[in-house]
Formats: structure tokens, C-alpha cells, sequence
């Protein structure tokens, strides 16, 4: 009676390249390749279990919605996205970075009362600001964020930062950090509660998998 | 040739229900009704509008973003249309009626939220439920959830699966690790996400002892068949004694509902904390596969009267019925059950044409058409004459 299939929701790149070990421990292999694929769902070796594979921001949304059981998201995305209709039981501990606000080496003497923040974390940014009481103007890009403050578009960015070497061949600077970053397991609640006898048990070999590799 | 869309687009979240669907919607509410009536629950008809206190009252923040404001120009007061009718209802209750015996009361009606929060992003929902004053223990919890279930049999909703949980637990584990307010809305917030990393920061943060700490760490774990119960039992032994009394309320409430329905899948979750601000015991939802939200849900909430003047023991459930329709397997037949009569200035036709309505046949009349233009309106059989006589035949 209980549908048993749990979809995955997985997007490429790092999260999927570091997910993959942590799937094989839970004995979870895909069967397509997914360098040479270009199909969006991959079938694995358990009959029962399938990867959709989309775009980091969308699977909070695909999650909540109930169109994939399970997925694996920044906290980054979660933050933005708020959460909502979502379980995250596990901190995988990949894909680990900064959300941290970055601005020139150099300031200019007389900065704008008002600052101009360039990001793609607009939820975020305007709670960060208003955490520390400063008023802002929010400008959103969808990527290549350090190019804002060369060319004057903005005076700050927000931005996920890892290694910092490209902030710094754009002559920026890591100032303020606003959270630690890391992919965390998320799980739709309505299947959690209707396929817990499958569910949990996955999660539990995935914490499993996280604790052996510490 | 293109048409002005302000003629026919509609806000976003707000739409019309059809013949056909409109059909099944009207049927369920009167069959719907009729079932809370057989249980004794009257129905009550609260006003779209009212002052905004009244329609916010022992609810959290979520509700009042949700409600549409605006000033009431004769007063000159802030007024809202309802984004849920239970804070109403309460108030017919501990008001209006003010009866000092167990008080069962029904209600269906619209409610308009800001924002959507379910599929489809629907901002216009058509609220149905029942509450239950001035009772308390496990019986008429029980009996609350049992009208939830029977409303999602009527509507024909099935492979129905029961979350169960107590908000009372969380309460005490807040009080004993002496969380001051803004704390116990951060770790309720974490709870309600199972973020167990930002429950292991927040232990830290608040400087809690690696018991405190543990209490909480547990709770995000405690959930899934009966087992957790029992779990729970020996996890928080002696830690407080309104905890213990929640486990085992819901342990009484659990036995019940399996006395009555066996075979329901029942889960439980004991971090399940929806409604926090305003629930007060036993909380329940129905979800069903492939949906990824809960289409019903309840509980017991016995301080929501006390703004009223009047708190006493409360419990109920509600639900949306636009989503029951579309999660319902039921068959409603509504094509074809028509009947075509043509225009007549005979009398003997008109009498018989009348007489069909009154026996509560649908009868279309219309000019003179062929049977194609009959069905296309809905129609599956026709008045003719036989031999002198008025009949009802079908259309091939």
C-alpha cells in the first residue's frame, strides 16, 4: 500500500561528485553516467531509488513540494530559500565554504551612507544587514558577483567563499562572515512521516558514512 | 485578434471553480455537513470581515501576515477578511454562546491568504472544520480525529497516513533547560526543520549542560512507529512530570484510535511542533502519499478563549475542502444526467416538464435542436411524444 520509491534530488558538479561516496556506503550506485548522460533522471542499482538531477537553487523547491523525497542542498540555498516544508536531519559535511560579505582591498575614503550590495542571496543579505542595524540597497545578479564592485555597480557583494583566490584576482577582500557553509541532507516532512521505514534507515547509514569519513 | 487581459486575468492564487468540479465541491460540503450534524456539531456561519483582534487572537505571527487589512472606513478601525475561522469560531464560543457545557461546532466558509503556502500557490481556500469546547481528556480528542478521518472518507481522500505528537513535551524540556523566550523560538525553529547541526550550535550558543544539550538532540530523533513512545519514556525519565503526562497522553490517544481504526497507519513525532503559539496538548495531520504536505490537521488549543474572557478546554480540526476534491477518488456522475425539453406553449408539456423537476430531474429547456447540441449541453436523454404521451427518452 505504502509507495516504497524515494527519488533523490541531486545537483551537479561538487555536491554530486561529493555525494556519491557517501550514496555508495548506503549501497547506492547510479547506472548511468552522469559525465556522459544526458538524462535528468538516473536509475541506480536499487530498483527503489532514483537521482533527479537540477539546479542547486531548485532542490529545496523540488523537496518541499514533495517531487523529490530527499535531496542534498548548500546551507546556502536553505538559508535563501527559508526552509520551509523541509527536514534537514543531516549536516554531510561536503562542500564546504563561507557565506561572507567581500568588498575592494582599497575603500574609498567617502563610502555611501547607503551601500550597495551585489548577490544572489537576497533573503539572506537583507536579514545579515539588518541583524547588525544597517541599511542597505540589495542588487541582485545571478552570478559573476565580483565584477559589481569593479565597474561601480555596487560597493559590497555577498557571496559563498571557498579557497578566496578569486576574490582576490579581483582585487577583493573576505570582511564580514555571515555563516558557515555545508550541504545538508534535506527530506520532504510529508515523506519522512509516510516512508519512514525507508527513509530512516538511509539517513542513519548516511550519518554513518559522514562519521567514518571525520 | 487578442483579448485585454485585465478583462479575465485573475490574482494570483484566485481562481473559480467550474461546473463540473463546483459540482462535487457543493455535494461534499452538504454531505459533509450532514455527517458533522450526526455527531452533534452545529454549524455556524462567522462574517468574511471583522476586526482584526478578533480574527488573530491566539495565534501566532504566521496568521497575521497572512491576513488581508485594510481601515474600515466608518470606524476608521482596522479590519481583515479572515485567513482562518478558527480564532471565530472560538469566539462565538466563549461569547457569543458562552455556555458553560461542552459546546460542537461545525463550519465551512473562504479565507483569503496573503501569501500561498500550498500547491498550486492557492490564496483562496474554502475552510472546513469542527471544534469542540468545554471537553477535555483523550476522549474528545479522540473524537475530533475521529470526524477528521470520516471527513477524508467522504471526500473520497484515501491511503490516509496520521501524524501524531504533543507540543506539551518540547514545553517542558524548554522550561527545565530554562530557555528565556527568544531562545525557545530558535530552538523551536530548528526543531520544526530537524537541522540537527543548528540544534548543535544552539546548545552551545545558549550554554546548556550536555543533559539540557541531550534532551534536545533526542527530541529531533524521536520519531517514527510506537517504538518512539516508548523511546521517549526511559529518555526523559524524571525530567519533569507534565512530560511524562504528555507521553502518556499520547500514548491513551494512540490505543484509542487503534481500537477504532486498526489498520490506520499511525506515526509519531515528537518534535512535531506545529502551532506552537497556540496549540496546547495533542497535535495531529493526515497526509497522503504523493502529496508532500499535510491536507488536514488539529489539536487541542484549550487557552484560545481566554481573550474572549473566557479560556476553556478547546480541540478541533480543519481542513480545505478544494484540496479534499482534488485528492478525492470518488466518482461523482454529473455528465449526461440532464434532460432537454424544448420552449412550449402547451400546457399538458409544460405540466410534465414540471413535474420532472419537482421528482429532481435537471431538465434543460430550450429552442428546437438536434441531439448532438443536446448532449454538447449536458443533456443525455429528451422529452418526446409517444403515442399522445410525454416521455423521457435517451439520446442515442
Amino acid at each position: 500500500m505504502t509507495n516504497n520509491k524515494i527519488t533523490i534530488a541531486l545537483s551537479k558538479g561538487r555536491i554530486f561528485k561529493e555525494t556519491l561516496p557517501l550514496l555508495k556506503h548506503a549501497g547506492i550506485e547510479p547506472i548511468d553516467d552522469i559525465a556522459t548522460s544526458r538524462k535528468l533522471i538516473l536509475q541506480t542499482n536499487q530498483p527503489n531509488v532514483q537521482l533527479v538531477i537540477i539546479r542547486a537553487s531548485d532542490v529545496p523547491t523540488y523537496v518541499q513540494y514533495g517531487a523529490a523525497d530527499v535531496g542534498v542542498a548548500g546551507k546556502d540555498v536553505l538559508l535563501e530559500h527559508g526552509g520551509q516544508g523541509l527536514y534537514e536531519p543531516l549536516d554531510l559535511e561536503i562542500a564546504k565554504c563561507k557565506l561572507m560579505t567581500a568588498g575592494p582591498v582599497e575603500l574609498p575614503d567617502n563610502e555611501p551612507p547607503r551601500l550597495k550590495i551585489a548577490t544572489k542571496f537576497i533573503n539572506v543579505t537583507k536579514a545579515y544587514y539588518a541583524s547588525i542595524g544597517q541599511q542597505v540597497e540589495i542588487i541582485k545578479l545571478y552570478g559573476s558577483m565580483e565584477l559589481a564592485p569593479l565597474v561601480g555597480l555596487a560597493d559590497r557583494i555577498v557571496d559563498v567563499v571557498d579557497t578566496g583566490n578569486t576574490l582576490k584576482a579581483n582585487k577583493l577582500v573576505p570582511m564580514e562572515h555571515i555563516a558557515d557553509i555545508s550541504s545538508r541532507l534535506v527530506v520532504n516532512t510529508a515523506s519522512l512521516k509516510m516512508k519512514h521505514a525507508v527513509i530512516k534507515p538511509f539517513i542513519d547509514t548516511l550519518r554513518e558514512a559522514v562519521e567514518n569519513r571525520r | 485578434m487578442t483579448i485585454s487581459e485585465e478583462h479575465w486575468l485573475q490574482p494570483d492564487g484566485i481562481d473559480s471553480i467550474l461546473p463540473a468540479q463546483a459540482f462535487v465541491v457543493e455535494s461534499l460540503r452538504r454531505e459533509l455537513l450532514d455527517s458533522y450534524q450526526s455527531w452533534g456539531y452545529d454549524l455556524v456561519i462567522p462574517p468574511f470581515l471583522d476586526y482584526l483582534p478578533s480574527l488573530l487572537t491566539g495565534s501566532g505571527t504566521s496568521l497575521e501576515q497572512k491576513t488581508f487589512k485594510f481601515v474600515d472606513p466608518l470606524t476608521g478601525k482596522m479590519v481583515g477578511i479572515r485567513a482562518d475561522m478558527t480564532p471565530q469560531v472560538a469566539r462565538i464560543d466563549a461569547h457569543e454562546l458562552g455556555a458553560n457545557v461542552p459546546v460542537r461546532l461545525s463550519y465551512i466558509g473562504n479565507v483569503l491568504h496573503t501569501s500561498p503556502d500550498g500547491f498550486g500557490g492557492a490564496r483562496s481556500l474554502l475552510q472546513l472544520g469542527v471544534e469542540l469546547y468545554g471537553e477535555e481528556g483523550v476522549n474528545s480528542d479522540v473524537e475530533v480525529l475521529m470526524i477528521m478521518l470520516n471527513t477524508l472518507a467522504i471526500a473520497g481522500v484515501e491511503n490516509t497516513h496520521i501524524d501524531l505528537g504533543h507540543v506539551g513535551i518540547f514545553r517542558a524540556l524548554a522550561r527545565q533547560a530554562k530557555l528565556s523566550d527568544d531562545q525557545e523560538i530558535a530552538m523551536h525553529d530548528a526543531l520544526q526543520r530537524k537541522a540537527i547541526a543548528d540544534i548543535q550550535d544552539l546548545v552551545v550558543r545558549f550554554e546548556l549542560t550536555d543533559t539540557q544539550s541531550s534532551w534536545f538532540l533526542k527530541l529531533i530523533t524521536l520519531n517514527g512507529d510506537e517504538s518512539v513512545l516508548v523511546d521517549a519514556v526511559s529518555l526523559f525519565e524524571g525530567i519533569d512530570q507534565e512530560l511524562n503526562a504528555a507521553i502518556a497522553y499520547l500514548q491513551s490517544v494512540a490505543s484509542e484510535v487503534k481500537l477504532h481504526k486498526p489498520d490506520l497507519p499511525l506515526y509519531f513525532d515528537l518534535a512535531e511542533l506545529r502551532g506552537y503559539h497556540y496549540h496546547t496538548g495533542v497535535v495531529f495531520a493526515a497526509f497522503v502519499p504523493g502529496h508532500g504536505r499535510s491536507i488536514a490537521r488539529g489539536g487541542r488549543y484549550d487557552e484560545i478563549g481566554k481573550a474572549f474572557g473566557r479560556a476553556r478546554p478547546a480541540t478541533g480540526f480543519s481542513t480545505d475542502l478544494k484540496t479534499l476534491v482534488n485528492l478525492s477518488a470518488k466518482q461523482f456522475d454529473v455528465a449526461s444526467s440532464k434532460v432537454y425539453a424544448p420552449y412550449t406553449s402547451d400546457r399538458e408539456l409544460q405540466t410534465f416538464i414540471d413535474s420532472l423537476r419537482a421528482s429532481g430531474q435537471s431538465v434543460v429547456q430550450g429552442a428546437e435542436v438536434g441531439s448532438e447540441v443536446m448532449k454538447m449541453q449536458g443533456c443525455g436523454q429528451q422529452v418526446v411524444q409517444q403515442s399522445g404521451k410525454w416521455v423521457v427518452e435517451s439520446l442515442i
